[in-house]
């Protein structure tokens, strides 16, 4: 009888197969390609094209444009995810279904929107760009764009555990004597951070990988609106590709550590879980 | 603290929560509100504690009315039927969370920790988490917690609805004893009669938005006040049959009911308790009732009979010990005659 099933879906082993080729093919064989191609260089080859000025300057305004615009996103995707799980009010669903529309809409669409409207002859820039905000061809403005592509993330991460929450809990906090800014600290802050951090890390990750929108908006200039994978693609088309994918592995490694910390930090919010 | 409600209403949409409900509560009682689900029982216990807003009415602590408080101004301690602990908390953490939002002292939080650990027994558990907790201790921690800041009145939403029967039998017996301890004046809720009467000291009975009949335990089950309350609390035979000046025809017996002495020939329904009637082989020249033995069940401390009048064919249920069973020597088919000892007679208009 060694074959009793006491599963109630069937075909572990299947699936973990499945999971695995799945995974190897989209993932990990690409991955080594690359680690495998930036090892046609030399240890000297490599520091050489990875660690210019220019690539620098390139992987700080990448990780800090990306990181900024997570961090706004995490603000304005609470108040989002806040306002459609708390409320109900006219416009709503529709509200919520434009939330998804950067998901779907070509980042290149949204770059040229973007840029063409911030430009000094763009209907905000004719107003902003006196005023010294320049919303196209700067650093500003790359962020302004991962902002947008970012905003789905945290507001659909956030919003499913702000509706889950217990109402007795916050009924609890007010009976204890909790003002309600102490009720949102203490009872309902906790309770979403995993979320929040989540969305943060998909928004931030997000970020670092963008690159249709940022073309058009960045103005691409060496040193001061050139992101990584714009100098990745300057590299390329300079035949250059053993550079080329030299920067990539930075990127990724770089990339990858930080995703273990944030779901490090993910983690230790959801101690009381265990 | 003594609380009074009065003339409390409140409705959602079309349905109807309470009705003009007053309700009176001395210092220091407990008071058990019992009813079925949906009658309004726990809308009353929320609105004491401030979390719903009556329509109409108000509520009084000591003669002060806070009807207009918030539930964070009244100082009532409430503790949930399912807990709502914070998860994220540590035991001692929520058990203080009440004097940290007053911004108590740390010392002075850990001491009344310390203290309410003790009053609950789980000394030692500080440091755990919610989760890590079983559902009776999770409800003593839910209790301290809503103890901490020393409420005027505590409040209890079905308490022990959530957990198994046995461990829902040491808390009832534990919060029994706590009371006495500490004498904040409660109120629970509960739809378990037995919980009720075991608990409470005085039980107020609701049913559709309504308070039917408030009272001791005894008083409450030894004399309804209303149909409901008769039927609700434990099991009851109805005998349909028509009153007349003072005397109640249940077909070829008659009762003498003196409360309806008024009444003339009009339906009425008799209410009689399973053990309240008792069965005899011979009519003995006292007024009967003739019926035949159903079913008998033996199991158990009494035994069940279920009997079928002769006359109108109506089924009830009696409760014998298992001596009287034994000298009747009870089978289905036998022949036996009943004497209603109790009866409590409500004319057909208190319909229910």
């Amino acid at each position: 009888m060694a074959s009793v099933n006491r599963h109630v879906l069937p075909g572990f082993s299947l699936a973990l197969g499945y999971t695995v080729f799945y995974l190897s093919v989209l993932v990990l064989i690409p991955i080594l390609a690359l680690f495998l191609k930036a090892a046609s260089l030399s240890f000297d080859e490599f520091v050489a094209a990875v660690w210019t000025q220019r690539a620098r300057a390139a992987y700080l305004l990448t990780f800090g444009a990306a990181f900024a615009a997570a961090f706004i996103n995490l603000f304005l995707g609470l108040l989002l995810a806040w306002v459609l799980s708390r409320y109900s009010f006219f416009g709503k669903k529709f509200i919520d279904s434009l939330i998804d529309l950067p998901l779907a809409l070509p980042t290149a669409v949204a770059g040229l929107v973007f840029a063409s409207l911030y430009v000094q002859k763009g209907w905000l820039g004719q107003y902003l760009v006196p005023l010294g905000i320049y919303g196209a061809y700067s650093r500003f403005a790359i962020v302004l764009v991962l902002v947008f592509v970012g905003l789905p993330f945290v507001v659909r991460t956030v919003q499913p555990v702000l509706e889950d929450l217990d109402p007795e809990c916050e009924e609890a906090a007010a009976s204890l004597g909790a003002t309600r800014w102490q009720t949102f600290l203490d009872v309902i802050l906790p309770s979403i951070t995993p979320a929040l951090i989540t969305g943060f890390a998909l928004a931030f990750a997000r970020g670092i990988g963008e690159y249709g929108s940022v073309v058009f908006v960045s103005g691409n200039m060496p040193y001061k609106t050139e992101i990584a994978p714009i100098l990745i693609v300057a590299r390329l088309e300079e035949f250059a590709y053993g550079e080329a994918t030299a920067i990539a592995v930075v990127l990724l490694v770089i990339s990858f550590a930080m995703l273990v910390v944030i779901n490090l930090l993910e983690r230790w919010t959801m101690r009381h879980e265990r | 603290m003594s609380i009074s409600i009065k003339n409390v209403s409140k409705r959602f949409g079309d349905y109807v929560a309470l009705d003009n409900v007053s309700l009176e509560v001395p210092d220091g009682a407990l008071l058990g509100l019992l009813g079925p689900s949906g009658s309004g029982k726990t809308t009353l216990l929320r609105i004491i504690a401030g979390l719903e807003l009556a329509d109409s009415g108000s509520v009084l602590h000591e003669g002060e009315d806070i009807s207009d408080y918030s539930a964070r101004d009244r100082k009532v301690g409430f503790v949930f039927q399912h807990y709502a602990l914070f998860r994220h908390m540590t035991v001692a953490e929520n058990i203080g969370y009440a004097l940290k939002v007053r911004k108590a002292p740390k010392a002075q939080i850990r001491e009344r920790v310390d203290e309410l650990l003790k009053l609950i027994r789980l000394e030692g558990l500080q440091a755990r988490y919610p989760g890590q907790l079983s559902g009776g201790q999770r409800q003593r921690v839910a209790l301290a917690r809503a103890l901490a800041a020393k409420p005027r009145l505590l409040l209890l939403d079905e308490p022990f609805g959530a957990l198994d029967a046995k461990v829902r039998q040491e808390l009832r017996q534990w919060l029994r004893r706590l009371h006495e301890e500490i004498h904040v004046t409660s109120i629970f809720v509960t739809h378990d009669q037995e919980e009720a009467f075991e608990v409470a000291d005085r039980v107020a009975v609701m049913n559709q938005a309504r308070i039917e009949q408030i009272g001791t335990p005894a008083e409450v089950y030894d004399h309804p006040a209303t149909p409901f309350v008769y039927q609700f609390l434990g099991n009851v035979n109805l005998f349909h049959g028509r009153i007349h000046k003072g005397r109640l025809r249940l077909g070829e017996a008659e009762v003498r009911v003196a409360e309806h002495a008024a009444v003339h020939d009009s339906p009425a329904v008799a209410y009689v308790r399973p053990h309240e009637i008792k069965v005899r082989a011979l009519p003995d020249g006292v007024p009967t009732i003739a019926a035949i033995v159903r079913h008998v069940n033996a199991a158990g401390p009494v035994v069940h009979v279920e009997l079928e009048r002769k006359d109108d064919g109506g089924r009830f249920a009696v409760e014998l010990s298992k001596e009287e069973s034994r000298e009747l020597a009870l089978e289905p088919s036998t022949q036996v005659f009943v004497e209603l000892k109790n009866v409590r007679v409500f004319a057909e208009d208190y319909s229910i």
